[in-house]
């Protein structure tokens, strides 16, 4: 602990952000938030009281040392803070700005019971960067134990159990189905709340720890997960919740709709953003309407803003309250001129005269009864149809399990959605073959899905314990 | 990186591309294709795999170069690489001795048409094969097809090749004519000639197979940009498909969904969309 009473740290106001200013931003696909300087990361760490209960470390869902990597960085010694961190978070860079702080760590603060949290995701994030900058990698251990574990899938799941499995000495090969790896922090959150080299960065540190990583492989086509099982001596399959869900109303098939996966996949994954166009195209609408009110709708709305809507609507069926994305994403998006259309839902998407999207029709809602998920229920109100005039609509639903790897291996559990059915060790009906993440969790977090790739990684490494390499059979 | 081994020009703008992809041609069924993106920055561009040769590891690309995309991939040499090939994707056809089948092919159709049916000559069916272009050299494949089937038609819309007309012409005659009713039409092939030969085969009853070919992006069934409407129900054409029956396809949406994007100037924007 520093030398500070608990009435100085009570005294320091919470630090502020800097960012790229609102209007600027929303013409350009630069990273939003600018990151701390040094001084303020470390001011902002004497905050923390260092309390007996640390609630925020019951808050984070893989238990990260948050005071003591606080209490690190508040001494100036962010090499230290960092080491502390990485025990925990494999990925801390992208956790540190897309975690859900509010309603883990930063949530349990107790300094928010009265005033505002310490800011635990800015200084993991300003931890993350330094090391990523001013620290060496992990090399792979000398010894290897000759074993060879499969992953398939390179999103935050799949990337957090390849670091672990290789530190631990197994060969790793990464199965990836797209031509790039990252998962939804590569196609999905856009460059502007988590830059690609964050990503890049993630995967070059796995490549010099000896990761193999093959792209264009679908497990369930290319080759399946029974020929894969044949050649290695265990499986983490984190291949995500892919699969978008749609309306169901009339009109959805209409030019100018686009799934909110489509849509950012455009955008962020083959770069219709760059306007190269040899490329990817996109269709810049005007007036650009989406339906949903997650971290998936956001990041489109605010992508149809920078790719130059004059009008970019949020639909959503509930209150503001209820809105499941990232609190900080809101507050960014209204500030860059997102307009927010509550209360609403769709009833069809209506067609000019050339088969292209002219408007929404749209009907008012009313909270009642709270349901199944606490939240309350929208109700129609009747007689409140009314229309909005648009040029492009973006389905931001959710996504479902996709079948794809799942359907080509009967004997492999599934629960009613489709999700892999995995125990607490992450382990599958299957022998050898783990599995988390979306896949499992259904649409999760990412650090829901780090956690369980690291988890995995343990299970593995001791289900291998006392077998032979099949490669030394 | 995927290494092409050999690419010839069979016909104005259509290139054989043989390519080394092994873990493809080990895993590849007929009706299947592949993702091929050229080099980094380039689209994603949903190729039927025509034929596959497991023992040395590589697939065969029959590519008609229609546009920026296509035109950049064919022009790829023997001995250079392309950056991303992705596949199998799509459900096989479903391949058995049925007896009797008419496969129907229009212009690049044919290229897609011809691993079903090679697949459906080795299975022991009789084949009747129509293929028609605008003039003879947009008639592709016909020898090749010819090869494996009882008879083979050809259709050019000049009379510079077989039948003057189009392929419809042959077909209501063969179905007119024929003593036993073939167990089913394959038709691929620009939209309005497999949404013709759709409503031309309903009234015989004849069931009728279409490979439809909507604008793609994944290939998995993780962007929904290729859905279409059969029955009316929605499928993706890359993971249920892309074959569908023929007379449950809506063929306008189709149509009208494949055209978009040449609907947009070079900014990605209509000009007459609303007013803000
Ligand atoms: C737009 C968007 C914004 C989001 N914002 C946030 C946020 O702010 N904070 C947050 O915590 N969470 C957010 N999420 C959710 C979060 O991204 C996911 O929960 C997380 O990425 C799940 O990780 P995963 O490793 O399980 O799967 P994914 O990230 O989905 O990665 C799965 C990988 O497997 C590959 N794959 C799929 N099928 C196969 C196959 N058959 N063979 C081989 N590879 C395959 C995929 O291509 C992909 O690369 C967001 C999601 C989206 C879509
Ligand atoms: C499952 C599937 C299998 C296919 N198999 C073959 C094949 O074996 N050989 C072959 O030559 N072509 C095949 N195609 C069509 C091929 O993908 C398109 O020709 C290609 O995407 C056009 O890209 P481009 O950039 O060269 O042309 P663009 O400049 O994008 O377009 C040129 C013209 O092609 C049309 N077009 C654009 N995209 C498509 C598309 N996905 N399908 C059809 N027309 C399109 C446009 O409307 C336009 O008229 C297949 C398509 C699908 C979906
Ligand atoms: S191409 Fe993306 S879902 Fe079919």
């Amino acid at each position: 602990m520093t030398e500070l009473t608990i009435k100085e740290r009570m005294a320091i106001q919470r630090t502020t952000m800097p960012e790229q200013d609102p209007v600027e931003r929303a013409q350009n696909f630069k990273e939003v938030n600018q990151g701390l300087p040094l001084e303020w990361a470390i001011q902002e760490a004497k905050r923390c009281l260092g309390c007996k209960k640390r609630p925020c470390v019951d808050g984070c869902p893989v238990n990260v040392h948050i005071p003591e990597f606080l209490d690190k960085l508040a001494e100036g010694d962010v090499a230290g803070a960092a080491t502390i961190l990485r025990v925990d978070n494999a990925l801390p860079a992208t956790t540190g700005r897309v975690c859900p702080q509010e309603m883990q760590c930063e949530g349990k603060c107790v300094r928010g019971k009265k005033g505002q949290p310490v800011a635990i995701g800015w200084l993991e994030r300003f931890v993350a960067d330094w090391a990523a900058e001013n620290m060496e990698p992990d090399k792979a251990p000398a010894e290897q134990t000759g074993f060879r574990v499969a992953v398939i899938g390179s999103g935050p799941g799949g990337l957090t159990a390849a670091g672990e499995l290789a530190r631990a000495g197994h060969g790793v090969h990464v199965f990836e189905a797209l031509h790039d790896t990252g998962g939804v922090l590569r196609y999905g959150i856009p460059e502007f709340r988590l830059p690609k080299r964050i990503v890049d960065q993630e995967v070059e540190n796995l490549r010099s720890l000896g990761v193999e990583i093959e792209c264009d492989v679908i497990v369930g086509r290319t080759l399946t997960l029974s020929e894969i099982r044949d050649d290695f001596d265990a499986v983490f399959v984190a291949n995500g919740a892919g699969l978008p869900m749609f309306l169901n109303v009339p009109g959805e098939n209409l030019k100018g709709v686009y799934s909110a996966n489509e849509y950012l996949t455009r955008t962020n994954l083959m770069g219709a953003w760059t306007g190269d166009v040899t490329g990817t195209p996109i269709f810049r609408g005007r007036r650009v309407v989406v339906f949903g009110g997650g971290n998936v709708a956001m990041d489109s709305v605010r992508t149809a803003k920078r790719l130059g809507a004059e009008r970019a609507i949020i639909a959503y069926r509930r209150g503001k309250e209820e809105m499941p994305a990232r609190v900080e994403e809101v507050h960014h998006a209204e500030e860059e001129g997102i307009e927010f259309h509550l209360l609403v839902a769709p009833l069809e998407i209506l067609e000019d005269d050339k088969g292209w999207v002219r408007a929404v029709r749209l009907q008012k809602m009313e909270l009642g009864e709270p349901d199944a998920s606490g939240r309350r229920r929208p109700v129609a109100v009747p007689g409140s149809e009314f229309e909005l005039e648009c040029d492009a609509v973006v389905v931001a639903l959710g996504t479902v399990a996709n079948p794809l790897l799942t359907n080509a291996e009967p004997d492999l559990k599934l629960d009613k959605w489709g999700n892999i059915i995995a125990d607490e060790s992450q382990a599958t009906s299957l022998d050898g073959v783990f599995a988390g993440g979306d896949i499992v969790r259904g649409g999760a977090t990412v650090i829901l899905a780090m956690g369980d790739g690291k988890c995995a990684a343990q299970s593995i490494d001791e289900y291998l314990k006392g077998k032979t390499p099949k490669a030394a059979a | 990186m995927f290494k092409v081994i050999s690419n010839e020009e069979i016909a104005p703008q259509l290139h054989r591309m043989v390519i080394e992809a092994p873990r493809i041609a080990k895993a590849r069924k007929p009706g299947q294709f592949a993702i091929v993106r050229l080099r980094p920055g380039a689209e994603r561009i949903p190729l039927t795999i025509a034929d596959d040769d497991p023992v040395a590891g590589t697939i065969t690309l029959i590519i008609q170069a229609v546009g920026y995309s296509t035109q950049e991939i064919v022009a790829t040499k023997a001995g250079e690489y392309i950056q991303n090939i992705a596949g199998p994707l799509g459900m096989p056809t479903e391949i058995e001795n049925w007896g009797k089948v008419i496969c129907v092919g229009g212009g690049a159709g044919a290229a897609v048409l011809y691993p079903l049916a090679k697949a459906l000559a080795q299975a022991g069916n009789e084949l009747i094969t129509i293929i028609g272009g605008r003039s003879a050299e947009y008639v592709i494949l016909f020898d090749e097809l010819a090869a494996f089937s009882k008879e083979a038609i050809a259709t050019t819309e000049d009379g510079s090749m077989g039948e003057k007309g189009f392929v419809t012409g042959p077909l209501k005659r063969i179905l007119d004519e024929s003593t036993t009713k073939p167990h089913a039409v394959y038709a691929v092939g620009p939209v309005p000639m497999m949404r013709a030969v759709s409503e031309l085969t309903r009234p015989y009853g004849v069931k009728t197979i279409v490979s439809l070919n909507p604008i793609m992006i994944d290939g998995t069934g993780m962007c929904g940009g290729c859905r279409v409407t059969v029955g009316g129900e929605v499928k993706f054409a890359c993971v249920d498909g892309p074959e569908f029956d023929g007379h449950q396809v809506d063929y306008d949406e189709l149509f009208a969904r494949q055209n978009a994007y040449q609907e947009l100037d070079e900014h990605g924007c209509r000009l007459d969309s609303v007013k803000v």
